[in-house]
């Protein structure tokens, strides 16, 4: 599996959305699923997954799916295909 | 990293340009705001305590915001002891920066990383996820600050001594964080800390609330402290702040005993007769002043809180450094905000 449907996945799984759900254009509290609740598990999934321990400014920027791609860009993960 | 490093002088002289412009803003943007600065013959401050300040109160009788209803994006609500309710409201850009700085507040003792996290509640109080109670929101804003989080209490608000001991065996052995409520830390950590002869050496606490059960009970803050240390937990941080002035926070240095006022906040004591600015040492209402309200006019309010300033660049961190007295007897407070009333 790619990084790209790793992390797809992991929003997916955290945020208890259906296997085929669209989430590249997800924005936080614009899908009534991510909120600050699923917001923790959504980063404590990302950390999972990737094996990486994100800082405290991070998440509170990770607003985004692709806020989230480019943060993961910082700690080595690299979602170009 | 830091948010407390402006010494007083430099703070106000930042801060007034600052707080200037945003009663400006605030009176062009909203309609009571302007119609209460004109009732009350408002002319440009050239002190931080001149400048004009709301009645707490006001948040709960009045509308008050400075963005058009097309641009809400949250409302926060408290419920006062009256059962009156706060309103406040903040558009994505001002939902956003009160995230931004309560972190940078916050890491200015923990850190950037996040750390192993116990938090001194019931995940129970977060079942209802469109209505969280003000503990509740409290509790999920400072959980960003942690990871894997343990919840020190079960669904029925008993001790799960098994998960704390579970997490210390994990994490016990390198800094972690605990948050909680006061008076919850003080029933359900201290005493079972104690009790059971958990290591809390490696923690780093902070915690709010309001001493009032507390001081029902007989424990003043200093005794607080005083016994968390007799289980090892001496990195303590009391915090002050309110949903009326959301992501600023008060947070005490080090040494304990006062709370310090981040670069972009301070505060000024008031004598409750006169309004005028008390001296150091001489207790009074305390009025929070923070650049962070852009969406409503909350940038300078009046408190019903008693405070009183200990000394100003002599602590832990530059700035006026302070105590929380307790409440002002509701009567007395009445006065000042009904005439606020009045004139909006």
């Amino acid at each position: 599996m790619s990084e790209l449907q790793r992390l797809r996945e992991a929003f997916r799984t955290a945020l208890d959305l259906p296997a085929d759900a669209p989430v590249d254009d997800l924005r936080y509290q614009d899908n009534e699923k991510w909120d600050s609740l699923a917001h923790m598990s959504l980063v404590a999934t990302i950390e999972d997954e990737f094996s990486v321990m994100i800082d405290t400014d991070d998440v509170i920027n990770m607003s985004s799916f692709q806020e989230a791609i480019s943060i993961l860009g910082k700690y080595g993960i690299n979602f170009n295909e | 990293m830091s948010v407390f490093t402006l010494p007083q002088a430099a703070k106000e002289e930042v801060l007034l340009k600052e707080l200037s412009a945003l009663v400006e803003h605030h009176r062009e943007k909203c309609e009571p705001y302007e119609r209460i600065l004109a009732a009350s013959g408002y002319t440009p401050a050239d002190s931080i305590a001149g400048l004009p300040w709301l009645p707490v109160r006001l948040f709960k009788n009045l509308e008050l915001k400075s963005i058009p209803d097309d641009e809400i994006y949250k409302v926060l609500t408290s419920s006062g002891t009256t059962g009156e309710v706060s309103k406040i409201y903040l558009d994505k850009e001002s939902a956003a920066e009160q995230t931004r700085r309560l972190g940078a507040t916050v890491q200015s003792v923990l850190g950037p990383k996040r750390l192993p996290m116990i938090l001194v509640d019931t995940k129970a109080m977060l079942k209802d996820r469109k209505s969280f109670s003000a503990r509740g929101a409290g509790v999920l804003g400072m959980s960003n600050f942690g990871r894997n989080h343990v919840w020190a209490l079960d669904n029925e608000g008993h001790v799960d001594l098994p998960a704390l001991k579970e997490f210390l065996e994990k994490y016990g052995d390198e800094p972690f964080l605990i948050f909680g409520f006061t008076y919850l830390v003080w029933l359900h950590l201290y005493e079972v800390a104690r009790d059971n002869g958990l290591d809390l050496s490696n923690g780093i606490l902070i915690h709010s609330g309001g001493w009032k059960k507390l001081i029902d009970q007989a424990v003043s803050p200093e005794e607080f402290r005083a016994r968390l240390a007799g289980v090892g937990l001496t990195s303590v941080h009391n915090y002050y702040g309110m949903i009326e002035q959301i992501g600023t926070v008060f947070l005490e240095g080090k040494s304990g005993g006062s709370l310090y006022c981040p670069d972009f906040a301070d505060i000024v004591i008031r004598n409750p007769q006169t309004w005028e600015e008390q001296p150091v040492g001489e207790p009074g209402l305390i009025e929070v002043i923070s650049t962070l309200p852009t969406s409503y006019p909350g940038h300078i309010i009046l408190t019903e809180d008693l405070g009183v300033v200990h000394g100003v660049d002599d602590g832990d961190w530059p700035g006026k450094r302070f105590s929380v007295l307790g409440r002002l007897p509701r009567a007395e407070a009445r006065g000042c905000s009904d005439t606020y009333r009045e004139a909006a």
